[in-house]
This record gives C-alpha cells, sequence and structure tokens, in this order.
C-alpha cells in the first residue's frame, strides 16, 4: 500500500471532520494503529481544524461550564462554601427576633397607654371646666343671695305681710318696701304658680278711698327660682294686693282673683 | 496524560475527565456552533446542550469509529443546524445563507481574545475563495462530499483533493 498517495487523497481531512462511512472510519482506524505517519497526519489535521474553528469562537464564558455542571448535577467539592455552625446562627437569629418583638410590643403598649392618658386628661379637663362653671354659679348665686339678705335686713326696709284671700288662704307673700331707693322686694313664695293664659299682677292700694295702682306684672314667676322680685314702686302705698289676671294685666284688679293683700302698718 | 485514558475515565463517568475535556474542545465546538447560529446567546445555550449531550451519550463513543474530536463535532453541528431549523430561531429573521466562517473573521469583536485569532485572520485572509468555500461546507457545514460538490457545482474527486490542498494550507499557516 502506498500510504504516501493515501494520504494525499485527502481521505483524512474528510476522515476528521466526518465525512466518511462507519465502513472507512473502521478502515482509516485500522490504518493509524499501523501506520504511524498515518496517524501523525490525523493528529494535524485535527490540530489545524480544531485551531481554525477556535479563532471564529467567541468568548467562552467560565460560567458556562458551571452552568453544565449543575445541569448534570455534578458534586462541587472544590467549591463548596463554608457554613457556619447552624444552631449558633439561629440562637443568634432567634435572640434577635425576639428582642426585636419585645420591644415592639413595648412600644405598642406604651402607645395605648399614651393615648388612654390623654383620653384621661381630656376627660378631666372637662369635668374641671364643669366643676369651674358650676362654682362660678354658687359663687353668684350667693352673691345674690348676701345682697338679698342685706337688703332685707335693712334698717329702712318695711316689711308687708300679705295673707290668702277669700278662697285662697293657703297663698301668702310677703313685700319689703325700701323707701329709700323707691322699690319693693315682693317674696311671692307663698303663691302657686301661674295657671297656662294667666299671670300675677301687684298692686300699690291707698285704701281711702280704695284707689289700685298696678305695680306690673310678673311675666317671669312661674321660671324664677327664688320667687323674689324687685319691683319700682313710687306710690305712697297703703296696701299691697296680688291677683291673677289675664295674660298682659288688667287695668284694674279682678277682685274675685285676688289672693293676698296685706296692709302697710303705719309707723 | 493520553487522550485515550481521559476518553475511557469520561466513559466511566468521571467527572474530573469530563471537565478536562471541555477545556480542551470548548472553543473549537464554540467556533463551530457560533458559525453555524451566528448569536451569542444562543451559541451558548447550544454550547450547553452540547456538552449535556455528550455526558448523556459518553458510552456510544468508540475510537474504532472515529476521532472523539470528531464525535463531539457531529454532536455540536446537528444541535446547531437543529437549532437553526426551530421555529424561533427562524422567526429570529436570520438569513445564515450566504455566510461563511470568514465572516466572522472581518468582525473580529466578537472574536475570543484569548486564542491567536488575530494571526489565524490573518493566515485566513491569504486562503483562496474557493478554499474557504470547502471548508466552510464540509468542516463547519458538516456537508457530505456529494452534497459538497453539488452547491459549489464541482466534481466529486476535485471536492475531495482540493479540500485536501486547502487544509495543507491552513496547516502550513497555522501550525508551523
Amino acid at each position: 500500500m502506498d500510504i504516501n498517495a493515501y494520504i494525499e487523497s485527502g481521505i483524512l481531512e474528510l476522515y476528521v471532520s466526518g465525512q466518511l462511512s462507519e465502513k472507512e472510519n473502521q478502515e482509516v482506524y485500522e490504518l493509524m494503529r499501523q501506520h504511524p505517519e498515518i496517524l501523525q497526519e490525523v493528529l494535524e489535521i485535527e490540530a489545524a481544524m480544531i485551531k481554525l474553528a477556535e479563532g471564529v469562537a467567541p468568548n467562552t464564558h467560565t460560567v458556562l461550564l458551571q452552568r453544565i455542571k449543575d445541569e448534570l448535577q455534578f458534586d462541587n467539592d472544590d467549591n463548596k462554601v463554608l457554613t457556619m455552625p447552624k444552631s449558633r446562627t439561629n440562637w443568634f437569629a432567634y435572640t434577635g427576633w425576639a428582642a426585636a418583638l419585645i420591644v415592639g410590643a413595648g412600644l405598642l403598649w406604651t402607645l395605648n397607654q399614651n393615648q388612654q392618658l390623654e383620653s384621661q386628661v381630656s376627660d378631666m379637663d372637662l369635668e374641671n371646666l364643669y366643676l369651674e362653671q358650676q362654682i362660678e354659679k354658687a359663687k353668684t348665686d350667693l352673691a345674690v343671695k348676701e345682697n338679698l339678705l342685706n337688703v332685707l335686713r335693712d334698717r329702712d326696709i318695711i316689711s308687708v305681710p300679705l295673707g290668702g284671700q277669700g278662697n285662697f288662704t293657703d297663698s301668702y307673700a310677703k313685700v319689703y318696701w325700701n323707701k329709700a331707693d323707691n322699690s319693693i322686694y315682693l317674696d311671692a313664695q307663698g303663691l302657686p304658680e301661674a295657671p297656662e293664659g294667666k299671670v300675677w299682677q301687684v298692686w300699690s292700694l291707698t285704701l281711702n278711698p280704695l284707689t289700685p295702682t298696678s305695680l306690673g306684672t310678673i311675666d317671669n314667676f312661674n321660671t324664677d327660682q327664688n320667687k323674689i322680685f324687685n319691683i319700682a314702686n313710687t306710690n305712697e302705698s297703703q296696701a299691697f294686693g296680688i291677683t291673677l289676671e289675664p295674660a298682659g294685666g288688667s287695668e284694674s284688679p279682678t277682685m274675685e282673683q285676688l289672693h293676698t293683700l296685706g296692709v302697710v302698718a303705719q309707723p | 496524560m493520553q487522550l485515550e485514558t481521559l476518553i475511557s475515565q469520561f466513559q466511566n463517568k468521571d467527572e474530573k475527565a469530563f471537565e478536562q475535556l471541555y477545556h480542551m474542545y470548548k472553543e473549537s465546538m464554540h467556533g463551530v456552533i457560533y458559525n453555524i447560529v451566528r448569536d451569542h446567546d444562543i451559541a451558548e445555550e447550544v454550547m450547553q446542550d452540547v456538552f449535556i449531550k455528550a455526558w448523556n451519550k459518553a458510552s456510544t463513543y468508540n475510537s474504532s469509529k472515529g476521532r472523539f474530536f470528531t464525535w463531539l463535532l457531529n454532536i455540536a453541528r446537528n444541535a446547531a443546524i437543529d437549532k437553526t431549523r426551530s421555529k424561533a430561531f427562524k422567526n429570529s429573521g436570520k438569513n445564515l445563507n450566504a455566510e461563511f466562517f470568514v465572516d466572522i473573521l472581518e468582525t473580529s469583536d466578537n472574536l475570543n481574545t484569548k486564542t491567536d485569532a488575530i494571526g489565524v485572520k490573518g493566515f485566513v485572509k491569504k486562503l483562496a475563495k474557493t478554499c474557504i468555500e470547502v471548508i466552510e461546507l464540509l468542516y463547519f457545514k458538516g456537508y457530505t462530499q456529494k452534497e459538497a460538490s453539488e452547491t459549489l457545482d464541482m466534481p466529486l474527486g476535485t471536492i475531495k483533493t482540493r479540500n485536501r490542498n486547502c487544509i495543507k494550507e491552513l496547516r502550513h499557516m497555522l501550525l508551523e
């Protein structure tokens, strides 16, 4: 066999690039084993072809091998990552979480406490305000009553008791007349409330002849608390009387409705 | 270590042997695959498929049937060509018909910086156009002699000797 002619035929190039039949491949293989020159030729052809292909190759990233190894589930003995002792890591982690939880819960509790306290303070403020108002009102009432007491104790005051008349014997009233300032204080606690559409009217009377002069109606009788009314009186009154009149008052007293009457004691 | 020993370890599912073989052939396989698919991401995808397939089919290799490089080359070419026939690849609008491996060298910014690609580029440019065509079809595209002769409108016997002479020329350029 002419080895050189065999080599020059070009069959070995086709052998390396994979164009031969199975039978031809077997043949080349046998010849390579027998003739080192043929093997050498094949190795050189292969080397040139590898180099040519490498020449047109893009960069082959190192991650590619790792991806292939991952896919094939290779053990990566040399790439093993040192792991921390697990219990220790966990212990720290748990402690951290526990601490965070405690602090979190504490914060929530404090927040809640704070809200409760704020709400309580707010309630207290309201209550304070109410109490202050009560005190103010009491002070005012006290002042009014002290004033009244002073008036009644005045040396110049003339006290006139008014007794119940006719069918109204249960009724009574008192007039405190201060001649110095031309006013009377009528204490009408002994009178019932004025019915709907009616009003109490106060009269100043002179007795000879009997002449009534209206001192006015007590429009706020039903709503007044202490039933003491300050009324101006410039008359030389000899007696005081109170009648129940239709709302708006009357020109002259309706004698059937004369509830109380009292005569001024002559000094 | 002898290549035969390494290959038989690889066939016995030795992971280290697989890695060594990977490093020996990754560049050349990547070049062949990239020349067919002309897309970096797709080429890496095919690379992955090829080496996984090689691992899984390791037992089917038999040195009496051909070189280990040739066995791997066949897997790589087939996988890359299958990829270009996939619907997704066709929809990407790539037209690979008129492209030769030398076109890659023209746009050398794509190239591997580790190998002496610049030297390869200089040599390959000196190759005759007919050499480039023959090498492209027989080696990079895996055409049979008959297919290549029809494509290039060249007698069957001429293909074989031209291929021989072209690779001989390449050997002088690259290996000496």
